[in-house]
C-alpha cells in the first residue's frame, strides 16, 4: 500500500472511524459521503465499538502479492454491534474451532509489510472475544501469578 | 433504437497460450469474426478488458487491436467492468449500432493472464474488489466468494458436495466444444478431492487462470441483407450496479446487481425466465451459479443449489446452463469471458453448436459479473 494512501486511511484502519446519518441515524464502515438509505449529504464521523458477530469465514491457502509472509490466514466478515459488516482478516484462531455467529472484537496488528518502502501497514483484525476470558483470568487469585 | 443483430462471430479455444501474446490473440478472434460476416467495414471497436494494463503493462488496448487488425483509423475504445467487461463491450457495440453512431461495429473480449504466477494474478485479479477495504486486507477475490459460499451453506443448510453438479454440468458440457479449456469430465469424487483454495471452495469450484479471445460483428438489424448469414437479434441489454464492497450489501447472498440486470432485460425482451432455453450464466465460483439462479429468478433464495442437484441444469434440463462448459468448463479468460458467452449463443441460436446443441434453442440468456455480484451486464439473444 502506498504510504499517502495508508496515510488517509489511517483513521479508519487504526480506530474502525466511519460515518453515520444524521438524518436517518444509519450508520456506515467505510465511511460515506452520501447516505445509502436516505441519500442525506449530513453525515458525521461515527467510531464503532469494534466488537460484533462472525457472519462467514474462510483460510485462505493462497496469497495475493504482498501478502505471502503472513499467509496462510483466515479472512472473515463481522457483523458490528451498530449494524454494518465488515471485511477483515481474522487474527488469534489457531486452533479455535471457528463459527458463524460467535462473538469477535477488534485488535490492532501488523496487516503488510512493504519491504520495497520500509515501512509497515497497521489496521484491524478480528479476533474470538476475549474479554470474558480476560475476565476470569484475573477474578482468579492465582491467574496473574502464572500468566 | 434501432434493432441490432449479430452477423459474424470469431474466438480462439481457451487454453494457456504461452506462445500467444494480447495482441495475437484477439487480432485472430476479430479477423475471423469480420470473416465470418463477409469483411464488412465497422465503424468502431470496443474492446473487453481488465487486466491488460497490470498483467501485460498495456492500457491503449482497444488501439492495439484495430491496428493489428487493419482496422485504422476507425473508432475504438477499451471497455472495463472487471470480470463483466466482455457483457459490457458487446453493450457498448450494442448502443453504437441501436443509436444510429454506426452501423456496424465489432465487440472483442481479451485477456492473457499466463505470462504471470498466481500470486500476481491473484492481485490483479483483487482489483475488482475494492482496494481499500477489501483487497488491502489481503482478502482476495477468491476469499470473497468463499465467504459467501460459506454462509449460504449456513443459511440454507447445504453441504459442498452439493455444489459439485455445477461443475460436474459445466465439465460435461465443454466436452463437446472444441474451443473449451477443459474437454474432460469430471466426477463427484474428483470435486470433493480437489484441493482447497479458500475454504470451502477448492480448485474444482473455480474457473482457471487462462488466456482467450472472443469477438463478434455487430450491425443494424435493417441492414441484414448485406452480410452473408442470418442475423441473430439481440433482445435485451442491460446492466446494472451494487455496492463495491460485498460486505456493504443489505444482504451479501442476493445479488441485487444480477436480479436488476436480468429483470430489465426481461422487460426488454418481453419474456420471463421460463422463456429461456439456455443460459450462460457467469459460472466463476460454483456459489455464483447459485446465488445467479436465485437472482435472475429460475429459483428461490436457497433453492438454486437444489436446482443443480435435480438435474435441471442440464443440457436437457429445464433450465441448461454453461452449455458450452461455461467459464468453469471452457475456461474464464476475464473480459473476453462475456464475448464468448455471446458466441456461445449465436452456435445455439445457429444450430452449429455440435454435439452442445440445445434442441430448437429459440432463446438464450447471457450474463456477465463483475466483481462480488458489482456490476451485471446480461443480453438475450433470439432467433
Amino acid at each position: 500500500m502506498q504510504l499517502p494512501r495508508y496515510h488517509r486511511l489511517r483513521q479508519s484502519f487504526y480506530r474502525l472511524e466511519g460515518s453515520r446519518c444524521e438524518n436517518c441515524e444509519k450508520a456506515f464502515f467505510p465511511p460515506r459521503k452520501l447516505c445509502r438509505e436516505c441519500h442525506s449529504p449530513d453525515l458525521g464521523t461515527y467510531l464503532f465499538t469494534g466488537t460484533g458477530t462472525l457472519y462467514s469465514y474462510s483460510q485462505m491457502n493462497q496469497s495475493p502479492r504482498g501478502f505471502a509472509n503472513v499467509g496462510p490466514y483466515a479472512v472473515g466478515m463481522v457483523r458490528l454491534d451498530e449494524g454494518p459488516l465488515i471485511m477483515a482478516q481474522l487474527t488469534d484462531v489457531d486452533g479455535v474451532d471457528l463459527r458463524i455467529g460467535m462473538p469477535v472484537e477488534m485488535v490492532t496488528r501488523k496487516i503488510q509489510e512493504n519491504s520495497a518502502h520500509g515501512y509497515i501497514v497497521y489496521g484491524y483484525k478480528f479476533r474470538p472475544l476475549l474479554s470474558n476470558t480476560t475476565e476470569a483470568l484475573f477474578s482468579s487469585p492465582d491467574a496473574v501469578a502464572t500468566t | 433504437m434501432r434493432n441490432v443483430g449479430i452477423v459474424g462471430i470469431g474466438q480462439v479455444p481457451v487454453a494457456e497460450h504461452w506462445d500467444r501474446s494480447l495482441r495475437d490473440l484477439s487480432a485472430e478472434a476479430v479477423i475471423s469474426a469480420l470473416h465470418d460476416a463477409g469483411d464488412p467495414n465497422p465503424g468502431a471497436l470496443y474492446a473487453g478488458n481488465m487486466l491488460a494494463g497490470e498483467l501485460t503493462g498495456q492500457e491503449n488496448v482497444a488501439t492495439l487491436i484495430a491496428d493489428a487488425t487493419g482496422l485504422l483509423p476507425i473508432e475504438a475504445i477499451k471497455i472495463e467492468a472487471a470480470c463483466a467487461a466482455g457483457g459490457a463491450a458487446i453493450r457498448a457495440a450494442y448502443l453504437a449500432v441501436a443509436s444510429g453512431a454506426h452501423d456496424c461495429a465489432v465487440a472483442v473480449g481479451v485477456e492473457k493472464m499466463t505470462d504471470h504466477f498466481n500470486d500476481a494474478v491473484s492481485s490483479a485479479l483483487a482489483t475488482a474488489a475494492d482496494a481499500d477495504y477489501e483487497a488491502g486486507h489481503g482478502v482476495s477475490f477468491v476469499a470473497l466468494n468463499a465467504l459467501l459460499m460459506r454462509r449460504y451453506m449456513h443459511e440454507h443448510r447445504v453441504k459442498r458436495e452439493d455444489f459439485a453438479p455445477f461443475s460436474v454440468n459445466a465439465h460435461r458440457n465443454a466436452a463437446c466444444n472444441p474451443h473449451a479449456m477443459f474437454m474432460d469430465e469430471i466426477s463427484v469424487d474428483d470435486y470433493m478431492a480437489s484441493p482447497v483454495v479458500a475454504d470451502p471452495i477448492s480448485i474444482l469450484d473455480s474457473a482457471a487462470i487462462c488466456d482467450g479471445a472472443a469477438a463478434l460483428v455487430l450491425c443494424a438489424l435493417e441492414n441484414e441483407g448485406t452480410f452473408p448469414k442470418p442475423a441473430v437479434r439481440l433482445a435485451a441489454s442491460s446492466c446494472a450496479t451494487d455496492t463495491l464492497g460485498l460486505s456493504e450489501r443489505r444482504d451479501p447472498l442476493r445479488w441485487q446487481a444480477v436480479a436488476d440486470s436480468a429483470s430489465t432485460a426481461y422487460k426488454q425482451a418481453g419474456i420471463g425466465p421460463i422463456d429461456i432455453d439456455a443460459f450462460e450464466l457467469h459460472d466463476a465460483f460454483t456459489i455464483v451459479s447459485a446465488l445467479t439462479l436465485e437472482a435472475c429468478s429460475f429459483a428461490e433464495p436457497g433453492e438454486g443449489v437444489r436446482m443443480a442437484t435435480s438435474d435441471a441444469i442440464r443440457r436437457e434440463g429445464s433450465v441448461p446452463i454453461a452449455t458450452m462448459g461455461g467459464l468453469k468448463g471452457r475456461g474464464h479468460p476475464i473480459g473476453a469471458s462475456g464475448v464468448y458467452q455471446a458466441v456461445e449463443a449465436v452456435h445455439q441460436l445457429r444450430g452449429t453448436a455440435g454435439e452442445a446443441q440445445i434442441p430448437d434453442a429459440r432463446t438464450v440468456m447471457i450474463q456477465s459479473v463483475g466483481g462480488s455480484g458489482s456490476v451485471a451486464v446480461t443480453h438475450i439473444f433470439q432467433t
